[in-house]
C-alpha cells in the first residue's frame, strides 16, 4: 500500500504561513482522515461533494484537485495540502489571485481561454444543482463567461493572461474587499 | 456531521478563494467564531481509567453529552477533569465513536448495559457502523422477545384475580389455567378422563368379541354391546358439549374463540354424534354416517389443552410450515418424475404391477422413503437401476428439511422451559421480595414503638437510636410524616387481626389501594372481614409510603392504617371514596381501655365522597392493650 509520510515539521513551517500547533493541528486531522498520508482524486471528490449535496460537485473537485495537486502526481500529499491552505489563508492578495488564475488554467499553460473558463463555470453552476431561484437556463455559464471576459480580457485576444487577471482584480474593490474573508477559517 | 466533513470543512471555505474573482454579487461576511482556536487536551476519568483526547474529538459531535455543555455538569475542579461514574470499559467504545465516526458494537457486552450506556452519553443506537449493526439488531430482537414473554408471564395466569372481577372472567380463568382453583382442576381432570374415557370406547368399539349365543361370526364389541357403547358416547358428548358451551358463555371475545382451533377441534368432535342423532335410520345415508364416525378421534386432540408437549408440537408444524412446504414440493416432483420414468421401463413386462403411471406413484413413495413393501418390484434391468436410483434420492430429498424442523422444535421447547423458568425465579423473586418488606415495614414500626417509648422515657432515647442507617431514619421520618399528614398510624398484621377479632357488628374496614403500582397490583384480602371484601373503597396516595427504593418491586406488602382522632383531619393526599368508611374515633392511649364514640362519614371533609348510605351508628366498645382504636383503614402500598 502507498504511503507516505510528509517533510519535518520545521520544513513546513519554514515553506508555509502556519504556526507549529496549526501544522500539528492539521495533520493530525488531516491523517485521521487518511491514514496513508495520501489523498486520491477519488475519496478527494467525495469528500468535496459532500458540502454541495444539492449539486454535482465532482467536475468542479477535478479542477480543484488538479490545483492542489502541484506536481501532478495523482494524489495530493500534506505538504500540497498545507501549502495551498497556506497560500489561501495566510497568502497576499496577489498570491491568492495567482492561485485563483492557476485553478482556471486547467492546462496549466499560463492562459486562461474561453473554453476553460467555460468549462469551469459550467461546473460551478452543476454544483448548484437543478433547485435554484431563478432556474439555472443553459445559456447561464455562457453569459457568465462573457462577462468575465469582457471585464478581464483588456487587449481581447480572447485569452487571459495572469497579468491582466491581477490587475483588473486589484482595480475591483469588491473583489479587493471579499480576497479577506477566509482569513480565520483556521 | 461525520468526523470527516468537520475535518475538511476549513479546506473547503478555503478553496472558495477560486470563487471570488468570478462572483456576481458582493460575498456574505462570515460568521463570527469566538471559540477559542487552540487545540487542548481534556482528561476524563472514567472509575479511574484516565482517558486522554483533543477537545476538537468530542466537539464534532455537539447534540452528546461529550460534545454538549453537559459534560461540564461533570467536571471536577479539584483533579482538573471530567469524571464519570460508569463503566470504562463501555466507555472505550464511545470514545472510539468521536474519534472514528464509526460506533461498534462490542460482541460480549450485554445489550441492555449497551443501550444504557449509548442513553447516558446521548449517542443514537443508530448510527452503529455497518459491521456491526446486523449483530446488534439481532441481540436487540432477541432482547426484546424475551422483555415480551416477561410481562407475558407477569400478566399471564398465575397472578391473582382482579377483585371485581364477574364470573365469567372467574369462569376463563378458571378454563384457562386449572390451576387457580379446586374447582377448575377437577373440571380439568374429569374432561380429560371423559376424553380419554371417549377415545378408548372408540377403539374398543371395533375389536371382535365373542359372538352372542346362537351365532357363528364374530361380532365387533360395538355391535354387540350396542347400547352400552352408545350410553357412554351419550355421556361424553354431553360432556363435551356442556364444556364448550361453558368456555363459549366465559370467552371474552366469542368471535375470536370460536375461531381458534381448539374451539373447531371441539366443535368437530361433537358434531357426528348430533348428526348421527338426527340422520334417520336409511341405509344410503348411513354408509355417510359411519365416515362422519371417523371424525370423532379428533377427539384424542382435545387432550393438547392438557399436554404442553402437544402443544408445542403444533407450534413447531405451524412455524416450519415453509420448509414442510418445501419438503412436500420437492418430493412430489420427484415422485412423478420417477414414477413416469419406472412406468415406461417396466411398460413391456408380462405381468407387470406397474400398470399405469398413477399406480406407480405407490412404489415410488414406498421406495423413497425407503419403506420397500415389496408389493411392486421392478423386473426389468432398467427399472432397478432405476428404482436404485429412486430409493438413493429418497434419502437425500427427506433428510434436507428435517434438520430445519428439528431445529425450530428445540428452539420452541427450549422457549418454553425458559418460561417456566422464569415463573419459577419470578415467585423466588417476589417471595424475597416480600420479605423484604415486611422487613422494612416491621423496622418502621418497631421505630415508632422505640420512639413512643422513649417519649416517656428521655434517658433511654439512646436505645432508640440502635443500628439504624441514616437511610432508614430519614426513610422513617418520612413515614411519620406521612402519619401526621393523614392523623393515621400504620399498625401490623397481627394488632390487626386483634382488632378485627375482637369486634362487633356493624364494623366496616375498608381497603385502599395505592396506585404506585404500574401493575395495577391489587390488595390482598384479609382473612377477617371477608364480606367486606366486595365494597372496597380506593384510596389514593399521592406519596407512595412503605415504597422501597431497593430494586424492583413489584409485589404488595399490606399495611394497616388506623384512624386517630377525628376532628377534621388533614386529608389532603387522600380521596377516599369510601361509600362505607365508617371512622370510628378514639383516644390513643396506651393502656387504658378505649371508648370509641361514632361518627358518620359526613364529617370527613373529603369532598369527592360519593354520597355514602345511612351510616351505621357505631359501638361503644373497650379495647386494651394495644393502643389502636377501633376503625382501621387497611393501605396496601407498593
Amino acid at each position: 500500500m502507498v504511503r507516505h509520510q510528509p517533510e519535518g515539521l520545521d520544513q513546513l513551517q519554514a515553506q508555509t504561513q502556519f504556526t507549529r500547533k496549526e501544522l500539528q493541528s492539521l495533520y493530525r486531522g488531516f491523517k485521521n482522515e487518511c491514514p496513508s498520508g495520501l489523498v486520491d482524486e477519488e475519496t478527494f471528490k467525495t469528500i468535496y461533494s459532500q458540502f454541495f449535496p444539492q449539486g454535482d460537485a465532482t467536475t468542479y473537485a477535478h479542477f480543484l484537485f488538479n490545483a492542489f495537486d502541484s506536481d501532478r502526481s495523482g494524489s495530493i500529499r500534506f505538504e500540497d495540502f498545507v501549502i495551498g491552505l497556506s497560500v489561501l489563508l495566510r497568502g497576499s492578495v496577489t498570491e491568492k489571485l495567482r492561485w485563483a488564475f492557476n485553478l482556471y488554467d486547467i492546462n496549466k499553460d499560463g492562459y486562461v481561454t474561453k473554453e476553460e473558463m467555460m468549462a469551469i463555470m459550467t461546473s460551478i453552476y452543476d454544483m448548484m444543482g437543478r433547485y435554484t431561484l431563478p432556474s439555472v437556463r443553459d445559456d447561464s455559464p455562457s453569459e457568465h463567461v462573457e462577462r468575465f471576459f469582457k471585464k478581464m480580457d483588456r487587449n481581447r485576444d480572447g485569452v487571459v493572461t495572469i497579468d491582466e487577471f491581477i490587475e483588473t482584480c486589484q482595480k475591483d474593490e469588491n473583489i479587493m474587499a471579499s480576497m479577506q474573508l477566509f482569513e480565520n477559517v483556521i | 456531521m461525520a468526523a470527516g466533513v468537520a475535518t475538511w470543512l476549513p479546506f473547503a471555505r478555503a478553496a472558495a478563494v477560486g470563487w471570488l474573482p468570478l462572483a456576481k454579487k458582493t460575498m456574505p461576511k462570515p460568521p463570527v467564531d469566538n471559540t477559542s482556536r487552540s487545540d487542548e487536551i481534556l482528561y476524563v476519568n472514567v472509575s479511574g481509567v484516565r482517558f486522554q483526547t483533543w477537545k476538537n474529538t468530542l466537539d464534532r459531535y455537539p447534540d452528546t453529552l461529550l460534545g454538549s455543555s453537559e459534560k461540564e455538569f461533570f467536571y471536577n475542579e479539584d483533579t482538573q477533569e471530567y469524571f464519570f461514574d460508569r463503566d470504562p470499559e463501555m466507555f472505550r467504545h464511545i470514545l472510539n465513536f468521536y474519534r472514528t465516526g464509526k460506533l461498534h458494537y462490542p460482541r460480549h457486552e450485554c445489550i441492555q448495559a449497551f443501550d444504557e450506556e449509548l442513553a447516558f452519553y446521548g449517542i443514537v443506537p443508530e448510527i452503529i457502523g455497518d459491521c456491526c449493526m446486523e449483530e446488534y439488531r439481532d441481540k436487540k430482537k432477541e432482547n426484546q422477545e424475551r422483555l415480551a414473554e416477561d410481562t407475558e408471564a407477569n400478566e399471564a395466569m398465575d397472578a391473582p384475580l382482579p377483585p371485581h372481577s364477574t364470573s365469567r372472567e372467574r369462569l376463563w380463568r378458571a378454563f384457562e389455567n386449572p390451576h387457580t382453583s379446586t374447582m377448575a382442576l377437577v373440571f380439568y381432570y374429569v374432561t380429560g378422563f371423559f376424553i380419554a374415557v371417549s377415545v378408548i370406547a372408540n377403539v374398543v368399539e371395533t375389536v371382535p368379541c365373542r359372538p352372542p349365543k346362537g351365532s357363528v361370526k364374530d361380532l365387533p364389541c360395538g355391535e354387540k354391546y350396542q347400547l352400552a357403547f352408545f350410553c357412554m358416547d351419550t355421556a361424553c358428548v354431553l360432556i363435551f358439549t356442556f364444556e364448550y358451551l361453558m368456555r363459549l358463555f366465559a370467552a371474552p371475545s366469542r368471535c375470536k374463540f370460536m375461531r381458534s382451533v381448539m374451539s373447531v377441534i371441539d366443535v368437530v368432535a361433537i358434531m357426528p354424534y348430533y348428526i348421527g342423532l338426527v340422520m334417520p335410520e336409511n341405509e344410503d345415508v348411513s354408509g355417510a354416517f359411519v365416515t362422519l364416525r371417523v371424525f370423532r378421534v379428533f377427539r384424542i386432540f382435545k387432550f393438547s389443552r392438557h399436554s404442553q408437549g402437544l402443544r408445542i408440537l403444533g407450534y413447531t408444524l405451524k412455524s416450519c410450515a415453509s420448509e414442510l412446504g418445501f419438503l412436500l414440493f420437492s418430493l412430489t416432483m420427484a415422485i412423478i418424475i420417477f414414477a413416469t420414468v419406472m412406468f415406461y421401463a417396466e411398460k413391456g413386462t408380462k405381468g407387470s404391477t406397474f400398470t399405469s403411471i398413477p399406480a406407480s406413484f405407490w412404489y415410488t413413495i414406498v421406495t423413497m422413503t425407503t419403506l420397500g413393501y415389496g408389493d411392486m418390484v421392478p423386473n426389468t434391468i432398467a427399472g432397478k437401476i432405476f428404482g436404485s436410483i429412486c430409493s438413493l434420492s429418497g434419502v437425500l430429498v427427506i433428510a434436507l428439511p428435517v434438520p430445519v424442523i428439528v431445529s425450530n422444535f428445540s428452539r420452541i421447547y427450549h422457549q418454553n422451559q425458559r418460561a417456566d423458568k422464569m415463573r419459577a425465579q419470578q415467585k423466588v423473586r417476589l417471595a424475597r421480595i416480600r420479605m423484604a418488606k415486611k422487613g422494612t415495614a416491621n423496622a418502621f414500626l418497631q421505630y415508632k414503638e422505640d420512639r413512643s417509648v422513649g417519649d416517656r422515657q428521655s434517658n433511654s432515647t439512646a436505645l432508640c437510636v440502635k443500628n439504624r442507617s441514616a437511610f432508614e431514619h430519614q426513610h422513617h421520618h418520612l413515614l411519620h410524616c406521612l402519619e401526621k399528614t393523614t392523623n393515621h398510624e400504620f399498625t401490623n398484621e397481627v394488632n390487626y387481626s386483634e382488632l378485627c377479632m375482637t369486634e362487633s357488628v356493624g364494623f366496616r374496614t375498608s381497603r385502599s389501594t395505592s396506585l404506585s403500582s404500574q401493575q395495577g397490583a391489587q390488595n390482598n384480602s384479609t382473612g377477617c372481614c371477608p364480606r367486606r371484601a366486595r365494597r372496597r373503597a380506593a384510596m389514593r396516595l399521592a406519596n407512595s409510603t412503605v415504597s422501597v427504593s431497593r430494586g424492583s418491586v413489584q409485589e404488595l406488602d399490606t399495611l394497616h392504617v388506623k384512624t386517630t382522632c377525628i376532628p377534621p383531619q388533614t386529608r389532603s393526599s387522600l380521596n377516599a371514596q369510601a361509600g362505607d368508611l365508617k371512622l370510628n374515633c378514639g383516644e390513643q392511649d396506651f393502656t387504658a381501655a378505649i371508648i370509641s364514640i361514632p361518627t358518620p362519614p359526613a364529617n370527613t371533609p373529603d369532598e369527592s365522597l360519593p354520597p355514602s348510605p345511612a351510616p351505621i351508628p357505631g359501638i361503644l366498645r373497650n379495647t386494651r392493650a394495644t393502643a389502636y382504636t377501633s376503625d382501621t383503614v387497611k393501605i396496601s402500598s407498593l
